[in-house]
């Protein structure tokens, strides 16, 4: 491989290395929040909502993450829903992710001691305050290292967007390569680096796990 | 707007696309168990670095995304002098990506079985390939079986990603009725339909799997 050609290409391959980490990032928080809200929705709301919440889970679930992605890029404008390429590619990691965290969070949920919901409320606790001090902090504990794992995972599924064109690190490295014509190398390259990459997070993640479940034990 | 009429019509040529997606999840979760027992094997062994070949195998398949291995292979076949049909790379691409998950699967799925049960096979006076036959390798992959079905469905939906090289499944073959139609939602909601029905079946027939073993 020639190595003056990353040096050339070093600076845009920093950008869409930087843009692969802001979706991740966007992806994830965003995931995770419409993930709660789903698995809180499906705990208290009335069934036939629960029944939608579990049709929308297994629509997101049974299909692949490239299919959504044309259907919500190419096919949303016919209904006048007209975005970029890095919203939709945002959108539709949160989409794509946000089931997989309800499911996280509703079995998180699960493992909390119904006693200590029924004793919080024998007590007087309203239901919110019941989700807030004890459901939620308990949830999470139990939940983490599922959520830690699925984060890693949604890394991974970033690259994808580079076919919907989000000029993220495999778009910019296809780019590279095409105007290089050195596709094996600038693969290797990225096949490496996201090893690396992967790797590196999830030993963070592990550290950042034991960490925090420390912490909640220690506060509730 | 929607057009239903539209919809509709894009599911006959889609099925007849959607064979190549079941041919190349099925024949890459086929390899996938094959070299996935392989190192399995090789992560349980006592010999160090045969464990640290598995160990690497399996931490470079599961942290590299897929999309960028079948790139890889693809443009490194030819390099080494290997020249075969897009979907023949693409079938061992898949199924060498599952072999990392199989052999967790798998590997799992050994260790969860009782130790006393192979160290009563050992005081019975049983060979150890009779033990790894008749006790172990029997019920291990019983208690596996419902991860497998996870991982095929998973393979399914994975199997999207080989339309970036051309192969004509059913995903690439949308993009091209899609681009003739000008009518990309109807038929991308298509395909997505034909992807949910093969894996509502798949998973309700590991359901019925794991139902059987319960009992």
């Amino acid at each position: 491989m020639e190595w003056s050609i990353l040096q050339q290409y070093g600076p845009m391959l920093l950008r869409g290395f930087g843009l692969t980490i802001l979706c991740w990032l966007l992806g994830t928080v965003l995931g995770m929040v419409l993930g709660l809200v789903i698995a809180l929705v499906q705990r208290y709301a009335p069934r036939p909502v629960g029944w939608l919440v579990q049709a929308y889970i297994e629509v997101i679930r049974g299909t692949p993450f490239l299919v959504q992605l044309f259907v919500l890029y190419y096919g949303g404008p016919l209904v006048g829903l007209r975005l970029d390429a890095l919203p939709a590619g945002i959108l539709g990691l949160t989409i794509y992710g946000s089931p997989y965290f309800a499911e996280i969070f509703r079995s998180g949920f699960r493992a909390v001691p119904n006693g200590q919901i029924e004793a919080a409320r024998a007590i007087g606790m309203a239901e919110p305050t019941i989700v807030r001090r004890i459901l939620l902090p308990l949830g999470l504990v139990s939940a983490l290292p599922a959520l830690v794992n699925f984060s890693i995972i949604l890394t991974k599924e970033t690259v994808i967007l580079s076919i919907i064109t989000v000029p993220e690190l495999m778009y910019q490295t296809q780019r590279m390569s095409t105007e290089t014509f050195r596709y094996l190398e600038a693969n290797l390259v990225l096949a490496l680096f996201f090893w690396a990459l992967v790797e590196t997070i999830s030993r963070f993640g592990r550290r950042l796990e034991k960490r925090i479940t420390g912490y909640l034990i220690e506060r509730t | 707007m929607f057009s239903i009429p539209t919809f509709l019509d894009s599911f006959g040529p889609l099925f007849w696309a959607a064979r190549y997606t079941l041919l190349i999840s099925v024949l890459g979760i086929g390899l996938g168990l094959v070299i996935g027992a392989l190192v399995c094997a090789a992560a349980l062994s006592s010999v160090v670095w045969l464990r640290r070949i598995a160990g690497l195998w399996v931490s470079f398949l599961r942290g590299v995304p897929l999309l960028v291995q079948l790139l890889l292979f693809y443009y490194l076949l030819p390099v080494i002098g290997i020249d075969v049909p897009a979907i023949f790379a693409a079938v061992v691409t898949v199924g060498i990506c599952a072999s990392a998950y199989i052999s967790e699967i798998w590997r799992g799925a050994i260790n969860a079985l009782p130790k006393g049960q192979t160290e009563a096979a050992t005081a019975i006076g049983m060979a150890p390939p009779d033990i790894w036959t008749r006790i172990v390798l029997p019920q291990a992959i019983t208690l596996s079986l419902p991860a497998l079905i996870n991982e095929l469905i998973l393979l399914v939906k994975a199997s999207s990603l080989v339309s970036v090289v051309g192969i004509l499944e059913l995903t690439r073959a949308s993009q091209a009725q899609a681009a003739t139609t000008f009518r990309p939602l109807e038929v991308y909601l298509a395909a997505a339909c034909i992807y949910l029905i093969i894996n509502l079946c798949l998973a309700a027939f590991g359901r019925y799997l794991e139902h059987r073993m319960a009992v």
